[in-house]
Formats: structure tokens, sequence, C-alpha cells
């Protein structure tokens, strides 16, 4: 119950007016530019950081959950008004969330998923306020070596588990680790690929990095293939729900969450499997499976609400073991340790008035948005209107902006073109982004705790292995990477038998 | 999920694919070359050292590139990102795709000398000519509104690091 009262202490420090405001501002930011066309969460956490910088710590981190649900809200109004998800969680909503839209249905669409993330929010934090402190206990039970394999099985899983190649994905976290190990080496102090700039010598920055690869990457590929006739946006009024709808909505949304949440949790996790899942499941167990593919509202309950409880789970070892799993969540890893806050099961012990403070403003922030998204998706729905030509330059303007501020120095600037340009090649020649921003975030990380076990048995490779979790951990590895080689096994098997 | 890569065989292959594995083979050997040179200070205290890791980096790198070459050989590719605004149809619009990248470098090195204000200004109104946007006027007002609104913003309202340049004492 220690949480608890932890928790009612974050929900009395938010509700100081001036962080409820602050709250406010993110979740409006936050939904204003994830609405935008191409703009998924993660970019929109990378482009709006700069609205942090020189805040206290509390109310940056206040802000940060605004975004973040903000992010995600905005990104499903774009997928089902437009067709266009700003990431990969998001397709599945726009697969019916947009056929119901242009069978009149647009109100119904944004309504379920508004009501359904709130829902799913909802009940995903309460999850998320009890089972973190189990997590946060086996955290601190974990050693060098766990660590190290936690974070070989949190790269293998996004470069081989999600995404349709791995060898791309391998490809594009091995860029990411490179990027990574750029700068002084954290032990001895000697120089890596710093190739003589003296500016190097301090690595790369996360921010720099995950605004040129999403930020620049997406302009640049964009207006390589501008589509110069003007978008098709479909018309919306006040989003409601009729009795009807309320009825197929309310079990796909519970049932989403439920697959959301540990989906997300457990450090192999993200958004994509469990809202495929859910669309499955939803469509299987429909009354009416034929309207699926022409707009069902359950297609769009179930996946909706399965996104934002996924998104509320990952926080869960971001938290507590300080391992991000999706892009998003590196990059809110990032901005933390901007303010020398270490994510990790000592954190909950040093700073536990800021941690639940911003599981606090999770709570308020998914709130504020159903009351503020229900009346202003009409005005939402303008800004997907906004000229192309406007969108990128304004993309390219803050991404400059952003990224110049971090460091103040211009070769920051042209870093982030050299990065948009890798994000424009990973774009045209299909390898997934994920990958190499886990491997940026991570690798430092995963080099550090691998020395420091490596250091215990004298450089002996026996000291990678530690006790029952990382053995664990290590065949989990090894099914996963063996996993397509074993199924063609048994396919032969069975074809001989 | 695990499928291996999605083969369609009508199109053909994606020859420029091979330019990829071209690049990850390079990226390999510079981080082999750059990792070689690093001096190995034994310590008790840090057995492995600085050098390992890149090395281990560059090896699995040259291997991808191995196999990332087969997988193509044998007509592997992957989608090209899609998108709303996006016409995957249409060649590579290369003079587009310079003329940002050239507002971009404009706005680099000029946010120094200039300051914030006016480079801003530029590689907004730069990135909205080159993206196709003739209204040059509107464009102008927009960029210098966003612009001066930024600087006020977050500049002075909330300290963030951004050059005054030339117009120090004036804004």
């Amino acid at each position: 119950m220690d949480s608890l009262n932890h928790l009612l202490s974050g929900f009395g420090a938010i509700l100081a007016p001036a962080n409820l405001l602050v709250a406010l501002i993110g979740v409006t930011a936050g939904t204003a530019v994830g609405v935008l066309p191409g703009i998924g969460p993660a970019m929109t956490v990378a482009l709006l950081l700069p609205l942090t910088y020189g805040m206290e710590p509390t109310q940056a981190f206040i802000l940060f959950a605004g975004i973040f649900y903000g992010g995600m809200y905005g990104g499903s109004t774009t997928s089902i008004l437009l067709n266009t998800p700003g990431e990969s969680a998001s397709v599945v909503t726009a697969i019916e969330g947009n056929k119901m839209a242009k069978a009149g249905r647009a109100a119904q669409a944004l309504a379920t998923a508004a009501i359904g993330s709130f829902i799913a929010g909802t009940l995903a934090n309460i999850l998320l306020v009890f089972v973190t402190p189990y997590v946060v206990t086996f955290a601190i039970s974990l050693g060098a070596p766990d660590y190290f394999a936690l974070m070989l099985l949190a790269f293998v899983a996004v470069s081989a588990v999600l995404g349709t190649s791995r060898v791309r994905g391998f490809a594009s976290l091995l860029l990411g680790l490179v990027v990574g190990i750029v700068g002084i080496d954290a032990v001895t102090g000697q120089q890596r690929l710093t190739l003589g700039v003296p500016q190097l010598a301090d690595g790369i920055d996360v921010i720099v990095v995950a605004v040129g690869i999403f930020a620049v990457g997406e302009a640049l590929w964009v207006a390589a293939h501008l589509r110069r006739s003007k978008p098709v946006v479909i018309p919306v009024g006040q989003p409601w729900l009729g009795k009807e709808d309320w009825k197929r909505s309310w079990r796909p949304w519970l049932r989403g969450t439920a697959l959301g949440f540990p989906f997300g949790a457990v450090p192999a996790g993200g958004a994509e499997i469990p809202t495929f899942l859910s669309y499955v499941t939803e469509k299987r167990l429909a009354k009416h499976p034929e309207e699926f593919g022409k707009g069902a509202i359950e297609g769009v309950a179930g996946p909706e609400a399965a996104n934002n409880a996924s998104a509320a789970g990952t926080l869960v070892p971001m938290l507590a073991i300080g391992l991000p799993t999706t892009a998003t969540t590196a990059v809110m890893l990032a901005a933390f340790e901007s303010y020398g806050i270490q994510p990790g099961p000592l954190l909950f012990e040093r700073q536990p008035a800021l941690v639940w403070t911003l599981i606090a403003s999770l709570f308020v922030g998914n709130l504020m948005l159903l009351v503020l998204n229900l009346p202003l998706a009409p005005a939402w729905a303008k800004l997907l209107q906004i000229p192309r030509p406007y969108l990128y330059a304004g993309i390219l303007f803050f991404a400059s902006m952003g990224a110049y501020a971090v460091n103040a120095q211009p070769l920051d600037l042209l870093l982030l073109a050299v990065l948009g340009l890798l994000g424009f090649g990973m774009r045209r020649f299909g390898l997934p982004v994920l990958p190499l921003i886990v491997g940026v975030i991570l690798g430092p990380r995963a080099e550090l705790q691998g020395r420091r076990s490596l250091q215990l048995t004298g450089g002996e490779l026996s000291g990678l292995i530690g006790g029952p979790v990382s053995i664990t951990i290590y065949v989990i590895i090894a099914l996963v990477l063996a996993w397509p080689l074993l199924r063609r096994t048994a396919r032969l098997v069975r074809r001989s038998a | 999920m695990t499928s291996e890569t999605p083969r369609s065989a009508p199109q053909g292959g994606d020859p420029a694919q091979y330019g990829v594995c071209a690049f990850l083979a390079l990226v390999g050997a510079v981080v082999i070359a750059d990792a070689l040179q690093i001096a190995h200070l034994p310590s008790s205290n840090d057995p492995v050292g600085p050098r390992p890791v890149p090395l281990i980096l560059g090896a699995l790198l040259l291997l991808t590139s191995i196999v990332y070459t087969i997988d193509v050989v044998r007509g592997g590719r992957a989608e090209p990102e899609a998108g709303e605004d996006i016409d995957p149809s249409s060649p590579i619009d290369w003079r587009t795709v310079l003329l940002v990248l050239a507002a971009f470098a404009v706005n680099a090195v000029l946010i120094e000398p200039a300051g914030w204000v006016i480079s801003g200004t530029l590689l907004f109104w730069g990135t909205a000519f080159a993206l196709g946007s003739r209204h040059h006027l509107r464009n102008l007002v927009i960029a210098v509104a966003l612009s001066l609104i930024t600087f006020y913003v977050f500049a002075i309202g909330l300290g963030v690091n951004l050059p005054a340049g030339v117009l120090q004492g004036i804004l």
C-alpha cells in the first residue's frame, strides 16, 4: 500500500494550479502535433522537447506525460480521418477506422477511439501502479550480467520479432549501436570514432539522432515523393456514440486493454503485436464478422484500447528497469537523462516524488484528453488540411530549433542533415527505424554492463552468465533467433509425415 | 511477423539495394579500422577495454552485409515506406530533396553569425519554396512570424539556447 500513498502525494503535487496548467499545455500541444499527418508519438515527443528546457524536472515530466498521451490521441484521429497512421501501432486502427469515416461514421469512430483510449489508459495506469513496485523489487535483485542479458533481449526483440525482415532489422540495430559508441569511452576516456572532431567527443546526442531520423528523414522522404494533389480529409462533426455503438464497444475496450498492457510491460514488447491480436480477436468474436473490412466499430475500439494500454505498459520496464522498448520511451529516456535522472529501480528510492507525480499526471492527462478531444475533434480535423509545404517546412524548422538547442553547436545541424539522409535511405530501402533508436540509447548501457560483468571474472567470458535470470533470458534469445529454423523444420517434418 | 523478407517476383529485384550492402560493409570496415588504432591499456579494473565492442560490431556489420547481399540475390526486398502524402510510384524527385537540403545548410551556416530569427526565416521560406509553395509573400510573413514567436517564447521566455546574432540588442 506504500505505492498508493506515494500516488496520493503525486496527485497532491499535480493538482497545484501551475502544474495543472502545464499538464493542459502538454496534452494540447501533444494532440495538436500528433494529429499532423506523418508525425507519430515518438516524433511528437522529440519535437516538443524544447518546451521542457528551462523547466524544473517535475513540471517537465508532467508535460511529458501530457505530450505522450496527447500524441497518441492525435495519431488515432489522423488514422481515422486521413488513413495516415503516424506509426506502425495505429496501422490497425486505420483499417476499420478510415472505412467507418468513409461510410459517414467518422463521429462514432473518433468517439470509440477517444473513450476506448481513456478507459484503456486509465485501467492500464492502475495496473502500472500495482505492477511497477514488483518489477522494481525484481530489478533490484538483478546484477550486471542480468542487465546485459535483458538489453541483448531487447535488441533481438526489436530487430527480429517486429518488422518484416530480420536482416534489415539487424542492419538498422547495428547502425544504431555504431552511432552509440561515438565519443569518449566511459571507462578509459579514449576516443572512439570521433574522426578527430572535438565536438564529437561528447558523443552524438540521442535527441539529435531521434529528430534527425524521424523528422528530417520523414521530411526528405516526403519531399522526394510529394503528392501534388490535395489530400482528401473526411469532414467530421461532434463525436458521439449511440446506444448500439456503446454495446458493441465496451467489450472490445476491455479485451484490448487485457491484450495491450502485458505486451507493453514485457521488455520485448511494443504495440504492433497486441493491436493486431486485438483486431483478429474482435473479428473472430464479432456477431457480424462480415462488417470487418467495411468499417466495423469493434475493429477500432479493440486495437485503440490495446494501443493505449500497451503504451502505459511500456512505461513499466522504462521506469523500473531503465529499458525502453519503443521509440517513444527511448526518446523519453533520453529526455530523463538530460535532467541527470537515471530511470531504473533506484529512481523509485531516490526520487519517489518525481516518479509518482509522473504516474499521477498520466491519470490526469488521460482525463483531460477525453474532455478536450470530444468537443475539439472538428478543430483537430481542420489541422489535417494544413498545406503540405507548410507542414514539412514547419517540421524542419522545429527539428532544427530543437536539435540546436540541445548543445548550442551548429555542428549538430550538420549531423541532423546526415542523420536525415540516413533516415531517408532507410525509408527508401524499407529498413525499420525503431532498432536504430533503441541501439543508440541502449548500446552504451549494454557495453557498460557487459564490461562490468567481465570485471568480476577478470575478463573470463563466464562472467556474462550470472544466475538463473540471465540463463533464462539467453534461452529465450536463442529461441527467438532459431524460430524461423524451428518452424521450417516443423513444416518439413509434418510434410514428410 | 517472423516470416522472412517478403518476396515479390514479378517486378524483379531492386538492384539499388546492393548499395545498402556496400554501405554496411564500409561502415563495418571503418569501425574496425578505428578500433584497431585505439591503444589498449590493460588494467585489472577494466580487463575488456574499449576495443572489443567496436571490433564485434564491425564484424557483425560485415556479416550482415553478406547476409543482406544473399537476401537481395535471392530476390528479397522490402517495401519503401508509404503514406498519404507520398506518391510511391513517382521516381525520387532529387531537385526537391537537394533544395530542401540547401535550405537546411543555409540555416546551419547562418544560425550563429546571423541569428535564429534570420536563419530560421530562410529555412522555413526555402523549404516551403522547395516543396512547391509559390505564395512568396505569404510564406515570408509566416516564416518571419514563426521565427519571431519561437525566439521570444523559447529563447527569452524559456531560456533555450537560440542565438540572436546580428539582431542582438534589437530583439
